[in-house]
């Protein structure tokens, strides 16, 4: 039963989306340690964690299109969940520095130290050992999602209403983690690492084994999605989002389903703050502003929602886009961030994957009008009822 | 020999002191000139005991940083800038005594303690003054900061005043200073019950400084008099907090009330709803830039000419931004979003090219500065009339909803569209001047806001999240939701801020409204009806 | 298919394209990074950072630029942005080759670039107060430590205004936090007692201050002299100051002393209200000195504004600037090590009319000036202390006293132990 669940999700495009991502895992680790760095085929290491972190965006994007493309909902707090796999991993990674830090105290990270902190709150227990943080990294916005989708979900909260109070909650853990008091670092957030698993975060191996994770984990998670979307409990996921109500009348408890989808996309985006962390080398509350949980919904956009590969097109694109212009028109490119967000919807409502899904469509759709006219067969129906989809 | 040295001494002796004991108040002032902060205390106090009233305008100018020496001979003069040069007043006798270049002169140094003696002294030489209100400002100088030494000037002034008023400040003031002097028990005692009927944080204030001093005998006194104080300031204090509640909620229902009409009515997610609010006090900014440059006489009506001003700006950046985007987007209602927060990053870094990144000087105007006293509360002009201009504005809006002609369409449009169009409305008309009406009324909330914050391009992100959690707390979809949720938000807060402090109290807001949006899907006010589930 | 290998094609194109843009300058420059947001919410702040670098590195050029190559600066844009900084900080040292950069202005952006620095072996100038504890060998701490602002400014108080009950309130982040723990510290050991003491913290941005200034109030009416002492981060200030100002709060009963606040937030505001608050600086721009004059000439025939401020991170930039072309002037060489053994000992004129030199602890030498707030914007000194060498392990909190910082050879250390002679903080 499992086998045919994961050979559903084997359609084409995923396919070669999957393979595309695993060439790229051994590609560029490899271009990177194994070629001079004078070579045409040489990939800088600043090349490649950049690509690093847009693959974790891409994986973010990925989760949040699995609940706004296939269910409806609208998360503009997903940032959240993503920045407290961050704070996991960057909570394991603190804990690793040991007595390397500037005061040299073996348990305490040095911003409890000069806050003059006399021992470890009790939440950062455990934190040290590698399976424990990861646990944490899948738990923490796992059960964050289920608490919070449990009481949203149930009392029908939805549409703009439910993308607001997501706002809210990233909003007020921004402001809780932004205090001292919190004992996460407040402002400063967590940073200084030194080494993961007893290899050192600089080195180049681990940047090309981090690298080769993201794409890896990005890949089985895209496959994950596309088996939910593709089973049958993704049909009634399409069914609740666009008509709740009748799939409720039809017996379906909605809730459940939402939740269900909810929490599996926070976990992901969870693994990709998880990512995320060790590769940029700082986790801290900015992560957790509203505004980075609406760029993603704009990754997602601009990718086209709802087709899995879209976002992570999407969240590529926008961060290279934003990378090259911050350094080549510094002064400028907030300008063509803003036209960009403009054109997409204004011209690409369905974003890059669906516009051109839309054109493949068409086309096949004229070629079929051209069969039919010829009297052979009458199958148009379908890529019609797609195009105007 | 002998002799002459030692005549030679107090020769030299009589001359040191004379040059600093003298009473020649010419002689002291200029030697301001020459004293640091520490002589200029003993040389005020000096200048003060000559009792001679013609050296009061030498010490205000010096308090005021007017007061300069001349560099070639060290003469001290209160000057008046005239142009390049300063035209010289001499300190005592008011006349002129010409002109002389800015850089010929150097200006007396002044602390914060300085002008507090300034302020004690000028209270004990002005309290005789034959200006009723001159009187009345030194009583209060001396009941702010009283002496030993002003003690017996106030009792020489209370004897001659006639004044009901300042003789009352008169009475207190002598009060205050009696407690801090060596004057026996029982007038003391006394003066305990005339400081404690004063009230408030002042009268505590001048007890409690005045505790450490005093005979054992009147501690019970103090302490029942600051006991008494505290239980009526408690009552005050919760007055005082419910009014600042009530100005924060207001200006969460200026921030909100354009976004309660483009998203609240139309549904747009209008994520550059806060940078009309920035357009809006960058156009008080341009106003009022003009008229200092052209008609500064007029700088008091700044705020009003600004209003229709930005109400046009934004009005008219509204219209352009619908018809050229959000028209396209209309039953997309989550795609708005992408295009507005597009549209916002744009209007940012526009606003950030043309003026700078730096915040940009908006002044108060004259009617809107300071504060009244309401009983124990303090009461703060700029609050008040936000306060009011706010609900100025909601009535208005509310008004032009129900009672105009162009609020019924407005209202036949969101409602059903297609009926509305059919009835011969102009649908994409009415579309377009909602929403250039809503982010109008953005652009008017940014003149107020002007006054009491940031006049930054991050003027708008600072609003947008609290202005959605409004709305939605409210209802979407009607006014006086908004008004009871930015009311009773900013209450809340006020509420909780004393007790967990800022931080604290916001997160717990946000939670509250989380928790109160399951309780209540659709906000405080839900529309009813079939519209909603559309 | 086809198409998506295209896409991914094209990124990794767009990536190398980068790459190559900038890759592309000729050698007979000598490159230096300029790190500072443009955009984003400290732009208000950094912006003018970026404009004061530009200029100084016009004007070294017009002076023959160093070594005899021309200075080119490369400016980015992290966008107020942390993570941005670390991989912006990267990408000038790895890609643009820059010899040195000068950025950042939040501890935040300075914590998160830290790491990049030290793994690339690359030099950062950092031109704004901070709260010290910290000392990298790969950062110039060209801002005040807490004792060369905050205790000077402290002692003004007491001994000038005999201020006996304080009151500090400060944004909630790392600095006002590290800098009131240290000042309670102090304040302690001066004899203050604890319940003369109140603390308070406030969000980013907080613009609702009414009840902070009625409870300032309320505990400034305990009979003894009061005073603030505001660590509140630049954007809230001005509300801040404008509810002082309202509710009537005079510079005479209650001075307000104010670590983040310059010339330039309080461009933003009307001080008539103000005159007698506080501030302290190493820096104002109404210094007297002819150095001072010529640099605000300078910077507004540079923005072709004369009504442009200048403020003490300007004056922080110009100081660790300088002290960079002296640095390698005398080490002959950009190379970092080099670089990084010469410049200790390095002595350049500040703008305050004196010399600050480059310490072994990789901060400087400064004097403590303390300014009133008059009307027209400017700050009145009135007081200077003689230069003081910047503190980066404060005396006052217990786990730092021990430590101090030494990058001279042989020690070479950051952290370097007293007590116990080690390298390598407190210990166990």
């Amino acid at each position: 039963m499992i086998t045919s669940f994961i050979l559903r999700a084997l359609e084409g495009r995923i396919v070669a989306a999957i393979a595309i991502l695993l060439a790229v895992a051994v590609l560029v680790p490899a271009s990177n340690l194994l070629t001079p760095p004078d070579s045409a085929l040489h990939i800088p290491t600043y090349a490649m964690s950049l690509m690093g972190k847009y693959l974790c965006y891409a994986l973010l994007a990925l989760a949040l299109d699995l609940v706004w493309g296939y269910c409806g909902i609208l998360s503009l707090g997903h940032g959240a969940f993503f920045a407290l796999g961050g704070y996991a991993m960057g909570m394991y990674l603190m804990r690793q520095i040991g007595s390397r830090g500037v005061y040299g105290d073996p348990v305490l990270p040095d911003f409890m130290v000069f806050l003059n902190w006399k021992e470890l709150p009790w939440f950062w227990h455990g934190m040290d050992m590698f399976w424990f943080a990861m646990l944490m990294v899948l738990v923490v916005p796992g059960l964050l999602a289920f608490i919070f989708g449990w009481f949203a979900f149930r009392s029908r909260v939805n549409g703009v209403y439910l993308s607001i109070i997501t706002q809210a909650m990233t909003y007020a853990l921004m402001l809780a983690f932004f205090r001292n008091d919190m004992g996460f670092g407040g402002n400063n957030g967590l940073t200084d690492y030194k080494d993961i698993l007893g290899f050192s975060v600089q080195a180049d191996g681990t940047r090309a084994v981090l690298f080769a994770l993201s794409a890896i984990l990005l890949s089985l998670c895209l496959l994950l999605a596309s088996a939910i979307t593709r089973s049958k409990f993704g049909k009634v996921l399409v069914g609740v989002r666009d008509a709740e109500s009748r799939v409720r009348f039809l017996g379906f408890r909605v809730e459940n389903i939402k939740l269900f989808t909810f929490v599996v996309s926070a976990m992901m985006a969870g693994i990709a703050g998880a990512l995320f962390v060790p590769q940029v080398g700082i986790i801290n509350p900015g992560e957790f502003a509203p505004a980075n949980s609406i760029e993603v919904v704009v990754w997602t956009a601009v990718g086209g929602r709802g087709t899995l590969i879209g976002p992570i097109i999407g969240a590529v694109l926008v961060n290279g886009g934003k990378s090259f212009f911050t350094g080549a028109f510094p002064e400028f490119w907030l300008y063509a961030l803003g036209a960009l967000f403009i054109c997409v919807t204004l011209f690409m409502p369905k974003g890059i994957v669906g516009t051109v899904q839309g054109m493949l469509a068409n086309r096949r759709a004229a070629q079929a009008a051209a069969k039919a006219e010829a009297g052979q067969n009458d199958d148009r129906a379908t890529p019609q009822i797609q195009a105007a989809e | 020999m002998l002799i002459r040295f030692i005549t030679l001494v107090f020769l030299l002796l009589s001359i040191a002191t004379s040059s600093f004991a003298q009473s020649d108040p010419k002689a002291l002032i200029d030697q301001l000139g020459k004293a640091d902060f520490k002589q200029a205390e003993e040389l005020i106090g000096q200048i003060a005991a000559t009792g001679d009233p013609r050296v009061v305008p030498a010490l205000n100018a010096f308090g005021e940083g007017d007061l300069y020496a001349r560099k070639s001979d060290g003469a001290v003069f209160i000057t008046k800038a005239a142009g390049a040069n300063f035209a010289l007043i001499d300190p005592l006798t008011g006349e002129s005594a010409g002109e002389a270049p800015k850089a010929a002169m150097v200006k007396l140094k002044i602390n914060n303690n300085l002008r507090r003696v300034i302020r004690s002294a000028m209270g004990g030489l002005t309290l005789l003054s034959p200006d009723r209100t001159v009187r009345l400002q030194a009583a209060d100088a001396v009941l702010r900061s009283p002496s030993a030494e002003n003690l017996e000037l106030v009792e020489a002034a209370l004897a001659k005043e006639t004044d009901r008023e300042v003789k009352a400040r008169m009475e207190e003031a002598r009060a205050a200073s009696i407690l801090i002097s060596n004057r026996s028990v029982e007038e003391k005692r006394a003066a305990i019950e005339t400081v404690a009927s004063l009230g408030g944080r002042g009268a505590i204030s001048i007890l409690m400084s005045a505790s450490s001093s005093l005979d054992a005998a009147l501690k019970p006194d103090v302490d029942a008099a600051i006991a008494k104080i505290e239980t009526t300031q408690a009552f005050w204090d919760m007055g005082q907090n419910v009014w600042y509640g009530i100005s924060l909620g207001s200006v969460l229902l200026l921030a909100a009330i354009g976004l309660a009409i483009t998203f609240g009515v139309m549904g747009i997610i209008n994520m550059a709803h806060g940078e009309m609010v920035m357009l809006g006090a960058y156009s008080t900014f341009v106003v009022q830039e003009a008229i200092r440059t052209s008609a500064p006489h007029l700088f008091d009506w700044s705020l009003a000419i600004a209003l229709p001003v930005a109400f046009l700006v934004t009005a008219a950046a509204g219209l352009i931004i619908e018809r050229g985007v959000i028209r396209f987007l209309y039953g997309r209602p989550l795609e708005t979003l992408l295009a507005t927060w597009g549209v916002s990053l744009i209007l940012q870094q526009l606003v950030r090219s043309i003026f700078g990144p730096t915040n940009q000087e908006v002044g108060n105007p004259s009617w809107m500065s300071g504060a009244f006293q309401l009983g124990q509360m303090q009461i703060t002009w700029n609050r008040l009339w936000i306060v009011a201009f706010s609900l100025t504005i909601f009535l208005g809006l509310l008004l032009l909803m129900k009672r105009s002609a162009f609020g019924l369409q407005m209202r036949a449009v969101t409602q059903n569209r297609r009926m509305a169009s059919s009835m011969g409305i102009r649908t994409p008309w009415v579309d377009a001047f909602t929403f250039a009406l809503g982010s109008g009324i953005a652009g008017i909330a940014g003149v107020a806001l002007s006054q009491i914050d940031n006049v930054s391009p991050n003027l708008g992100q600072s609003y947008i999240i609290d202005s959605f959690m409004v709305v939605v707390f409210g209802g979407v979809g009607n006014l006086w939701g908004t008004l009871v949720g930015a009311l009773s938000l900013g209450v809340l807060n006020k509420f909780l801020e004393p007790s967990v402090g800022a931080v604290l109290g916001k997160i717990l807001v946000l939670v509250l409204i989380i928790l109160f949006i399951q309780k209540r899907p659709r906000g405080l006010f839900a529309l009813k009806g079939r519209a909603i589930e559309a | 298919m086809s198409f998506k290998t295209k896409l991914g094609g094209a990124m990794l194109a767009a990536i190398m394209s980068t790459t190559a843009f900038h890759g592309a300058f000729a050698a007979d420059t000598i490159k230096i990074g300029v790190l500072h947001s443009l955009s984003g919410t400290m732009a208000i702040s950094e912006t003018t950072l970026k404009d004061a670098m530009l200029m100084l590195v016009e004007e070294q050029n017009k002076k023959g630029g160093v070594l005899g190559k021309k200075l080119e600066a490369v400016v980015v844009d992290p966008a107020s942005d942390w993570p941005l900084f670390a991989e912006k900080a990267r990408q000038l040292i790895s890609q643009d080759k820059v010899a040195a950069v000068f950025g950042c202005w939040t501890s935040s952006s300075r914590k998160s670039v830290l790491p990049v620095f030290e793994e690339l072996n690359s030099i950062l100038f950092y031109p704004v107060q901070y709260e010290g504890e910290e000392s990298s060998r790969n950062i110039f701490y060209t801002g005040a430590a807490p004792n060369q602002q905050a205790i000077p400014a402290v002692d003004y108080l007491a001994e000038n205004e005999g201020v006996e009950r304080w009151v500090l309130a400060g944004t909630d982040y790392v600095y006002p936090q590290t800098t009131n723990k240290i000042l309670k510290a102090y304040l302690m050991s001066k004899g203050v007692k604890e319940e003369d003491i109140m603390i308070n913290y406030t969000p980013f941005g907080h613009s609702d201050w009414q009840t902070i200034v009625t409870d300032i109030k309320k505990f400034g009416s305990a009979g003894k002299k009061t005073a603030v002492v505001s660590t509140i981060n630049g954007d809230a200030n001005v509300p801040f100051y404008k509810e002082l100002a309202n509710q009537g709060i005079k510079a005479e009963d209650i001075p307000v002393v104010a670590f983040s606040v310059g010339e330039e937030e309080l461009a933003g505001l009307d001080t008539a209200p103000l005159v007698g608050h506080l501030a302290a600086w190493n820096y104002f721009q109404s210094v007297d000195a002819p150095v001072n004059a010529e640099f605000i000439k300078t910077w507004h025939a540079f923005t072709k504004n004369d009504k442009r401020v200048t403020n003490d991170p300007m004056e922080a930039a110009y100081i660790g600037f300088n002290a960079w072309v002296k640095a390698v002037e005398a080490a002959g060489t950009t190379d970092t090590d080099k670089v990084l053994d010469s410049i200790i000992g390095v002595s350049v004129p500040n703008l305050s009319g004196g010399y600050s030199t480059v310490m072994p602890n990789h901060h400087i030498t400064k004097p403590v000036l303390i300014g009133e707030i008059q009307a027209d914007g400017q700050f009145e000194i009135v007081q200077q202390t003689p230069s003081v060498v910047g503190d980066e392990w404060s005396d006052y909190l217990p786990d730092s006293k021990d430590l101090i910082s030494d990058w001279r050879k042989p020690m070479s250390c950051g952290n370097f132990n007293v007590a116990t002679g080690k390298c390598g903080g407190k210990g166990s």
